[in-house]
């Protein structure tokens, strides 16, 4: 059995009050539920302060490039399919630097995680606005307010539809478990959009004001309905719905591709004979 | 005309089929036992423009392209008037009846007449060409029976029949042409560009992984390994733009997977940053460029070797790599499969450096030993102690051992920060110190495998004509014109420009009359980089930066223009 020890406990460059720390609990005690060991999981991240999670846990780790979290991830994933793959990262990280990225891992996927810490500003370069953050926020980049309208990870998702589309909040341990469990159960790419506050750089989207508007999906809401996730998915200042927004059969990428069955990639040995017979094709 | 090879150019517009008729001719030549080398020109677009695709062939032919045409084929007005006045003095032009010849020496093909359908013309080329040539008939009329068999018997029997009839036609005709001496005895040929012989490489040193976005003239390393990489094991994927070809590489390379990416210069600029997060993070990918013409987007589908300095230094800090820039289709086999090892030992990244000359250039080579000579080298599945496995432990050679991640209880942590021996961040200064000196220390791995610059031509040259990647043929070329010129000539060959390991060239250099690097680039960037590393200053650059491959001719003209002056 899997504990929670396991994953062990680190030093971290945090601020005291992030939402960083409840989401790396969440985390952990997923994984704890899940019986998935640390040697069984990569953890993949870019950079921010939320792409440090990989060196705050026990487990095997990738901390790549800024906004390149996701290819990253996928490259991992191709190598090895025995390997759950989970990505932590910033939301400038996830949707501004590596915005080309989070579109084309929704349109493959691959059955990756993509754990999107959203706390709506940059914080690891100290408050300037990132795509989520609100029109007319004032930072010290943009002190004349936010111009750009905010991204919407959530509507972007469902509308290519993709396979599974999902916001927690970190100020909810229990149902950021739930959630993140799902996830990686589901067969396919995973989106989980998380809020969180920025106890330094932002004092617009506070804990308050998330603990405000998060309210939880109701019972009878269905996440299969695609034209009432997209309605849903437009929510965000007067409330902000978590739970399970979206999510389809769609088959993820690996069930598509016959290379991909049996042995990881990384594993097999070459077959000269293989080789051979394709040169002779040149003859 | 040199009694023993011909040099034949098609020319038409895109669309027309000119490397169909190409590529089964110079299948044909192979097959027949000659030496076959193809230049393909061609401009960036899907119709119309004037593209050509030269073959030189015969049972002794240069691995190079020439200026002077022997056949010219025209498949179009334009051809005939663009290209004329490079036929040799006793070329022919072969064309359709319905063309102008505009005075030169032609032969006219009733081509309807030969072709039942427009479809069967480019067959009825063919077999002129193989008649005018002097080639066994048996050998075009396997190589038809097995390329059209798929599409059945009756089609298999209208190509023949077209064929023969064409061979029968120029067998009634003056082009007053002598057949090709025949070959002397060859084993069996293999018709492969450079940039399928860079794929069946990869193949050969147990590739698993791919990651590209579609650049000329990089693409066909992909399409190979997506043609014929299914039942090996290999996949491939086509990605969203460079930044994600070579982060996914990095991704995969560091599970564990032997990955490589093909680009050409513009990708690779893209790339930059994941270069350097190889460097950092010791990961291994083979990073494939086929140079092609800049700045930006230059002139796409044509050749230079303008990114020397790019794959040199790509990617912020500083950090080890090797680049390979291999000079034949041979080369581009052997050490692209070394690069996979080089990759490993070094844990860094390597480049296999070439050009679209090189890349779309068919020539007729002998079989390749798949099996290496030594075992590949692997990344470890588990080790003896796995609480105590350090991702980036200090060792000696500054090669620490490399796991792939999820095969045993021990943990990788792979990182872009500065980072301890585990893996983690770190600000220290006095492991930042130790980590950057292991690195760099990593070279020493392989020093000693650094490809020997390969000499040719005179032991005691007065002059000593240098290259590097695809100019390796016409540099021999224009060695042995400068010789039989009366001049004391060598050349040598770099198809590996980093490390430089000066050991093993700079006596050489000290020791010629005159020396001359031949770059294809305008600003001598290996020239500047021998200097650079040696102090050594080459007497003259022959440069060349006008897109189009270089000959022979080309060089000796330059040589022959300094050596004078």
């Amino acid at each position: 059995m899997v504990k929670i020890e396991d994953f062990g406990e680190f030093t971290t460059s945090w601020c005291p009050g992030c939402g960083n720390f409840p989401i790396l609990k969440a985390v952990k005690q997923a994984l704890v539920e899940l019986d998935l060991a640390p040697h069984q999981v990569l953890m993949v991240s870019g950079i921010g302060q939320a792409a440090k999670l990989p060196h705050y846990m026990r487990a095997n780790g990738f901390n790549g490039l800024h906004g390149r979290s996701l290819p990253a991830a996928q490259g991992a994933r191709l190598a090895n399919t025995s390997l759950k793959v989970l990505v932590n990262s910033g939301d400038g990280c996830s949707y501004g630097e590596g915005g080309n990225h989070f579109l084309a891992a929704i349109r493959r996927n691959l059955d990756i995680t993509l754990m999107a810490h959203d706390n709506q500003i940059y914080g690891l370069t100290k408050g300037q606005a990132s795509p989520m953050t609100m029109e007319g926020h004032k930072t010290k980049t943009q002190p004349g307010g936010v111009i750009s309208s905010q991204f919407n990870p959530i509507a972007v998702a469902v509308g290519l539809g993709a396979s599974w589309v999902a916001r927690s909040f970190a100020g909810d341990i229990e149902h950021m478990v739930e959630m993140i469990k799902a996830a990686v159960n589901h067969r396919g790419f995973s989106l989980l959009d998380i809020m969180q506050p920025c106890v330094s750089f932002n004092k617009v989207n506070t804990f308050a004001w998330y603990k405000e508007r998060c309210y939880r999906l109701p019972d009878d809401y269905d996440p299969t309905d695609w034209e009432a996730a997209m309605k849903k998915s437009q929510e965000f200042a007067d409330g902000i719905p978590i739970g399970v927004i979206y999510r389809n059969d769609r088959p993820c990428y690996e069930s598509r591709v016959p290379v991909l069955a049996g042995d990881p990639l990384c594993a097999r040995e070459v077959d000269y004979d293989a080789v051979e017979a394709v040169m002779r094709r040149y003859a | 005309m040199s009694t023993a090879s011909r040099n034949i150019v098609i020319g038409g517009e895109a669309g027309q089929g000119l490397a169909t008729v190409g590529q089964l001719l110079t299948k044909s030549l192979a097959r027949a036992g000659h030496a076959v080398h193809v230049t393909q020109d061609y401009m960036s677009r899907i119709r119309g423009g004037h593209n050509t695709y030269s073959i030189r062939t015969g049972p002794e032919s240069h691995p190079a392209p020439c200026d002077a045409i022997d056949i010219l084929v025209a498949l179009n007005q334009e051809t005939v008037t663009r290209h004329k006045a490079d036929l040799a003095p006793d070329g022919v032009v072969l064309l359709d009846e319905s063309l102008d010849a505009e005075g030169a020496r032609a032969l006219a093909l009733p081509l309807k007449d030969l072709a039942p359908k427009p479809i069967f013309e480019n067959v009825a080329a063919l077999g002129a060409l193989c008649g005018m040539l002097g080639l066994d008939p048996a050998v075009p009329r396997t190589l038809l029976s097995q390329n059209f068999a798929k599409k059945g018997e009756a089609v298999v029997a209208q190509n023949l029949e077209v064929l023969d009839k064409a061979l029968e036609w120029v067998g009634g005709s003056s082009h007053g042409l002598a057949p090709l001496p025949a070959p002397g005895t060859v084993g069996e040929q293999l018709m492969m560009n450079g940039n399928e012989a860079i794929s069946l490489g990869a193949m050969a040193a147990g590739v698993r992984c791919c990651f590209f976005y579609p650049m000329t003239p990089g693409t066909s390393i992909a399409q190979n390994l997506i043609n014929h990489g299914g039942p090996l094991g290999i996949v491939v994927e086509q990605v969203e733009d460079e930044i994600a070809a070579l982060n996914m590489a990095s991704g995969s390379a560091a599970a564990g997977a032997r990955t490589i990416v093909n680009t050409s210069g513009g990708g690779l600029a893209l790339m930059s940053e994941a270069v350097s997060m190889l460097g950092v993070s010791e990961t291994p990918v083979v990073i494939a460029v086929a140079q092609r013409p800049g700045p930006a987007t230059g002139l796409p589908t044509r050749t230079e070797q303008a990114d020397l300095n790019l794959a040199l230094y790509a990617g912020h800090g500083e950090f080890p790599r090797a680049i390979y820039t291999p000079g034949d289709v041979p080369e581009c086999f052997e050490l692209t499969r070394a690069a996979f090892d080089t990759a490993e030992k070094l844990q860094s990244p390597v480049f296999v450096l070439t050009d679209q000359y090189l890349a779309d250039s068919f020539r007729s080579v002998a079989p390749f030993e798949v099996r290496p000579a030594t075992p590949p080298v692997l990344p470890l599945k588990t080790v003896d102690d796995p609480a105590a496995y350090k991702r980036y432990a200090f060792t000696e050679s500054g090669v620490s051992p490399r796991l792939m991640p999820g095969f045993g209880t021990a943990l990788v942590l792979t990182d872009s920060h500065e980072h301890t021996e585990d893996g983690h961040i770190t600000e220290d200064i006095g492991i930042r110190n130790r980590m950057q000196e292991k690195r760099l220390r990593k070279e020493c791995a392989i020093f000693g495998d650094i490809v020997p610059p390969q000499r040719f031509g005179a032991e005691d040259a007065e002059l000593l004509l240098v290259s590097w990647g695809s100019t390796k043929g016409a540099l021999r070329e224009a060695v042995d014109l400068l010789s039989a010129a009366g001049k004391k000539a060598a050349g040598l060959h770099f198809a590996q420009v980093w490390p430089l390991n000066q050991g093993l060239f700079l006596d050489a250099l000290k020791a010629a009359q005159r020396t001359f690097c031949v770059e294809l680039n305008s600003t001598g960037q290996f020239a500047g980089l021998v200097r650079q590393h040696t102090g050594f200053a080459f007497d003259r650059l022959v440069l060349k930066y006008d897109g189009r491959a270089i000959t022979a001719q080309y060089i000796v003209d330059a040589v022959l223009a300094a050596d004078a002056a």
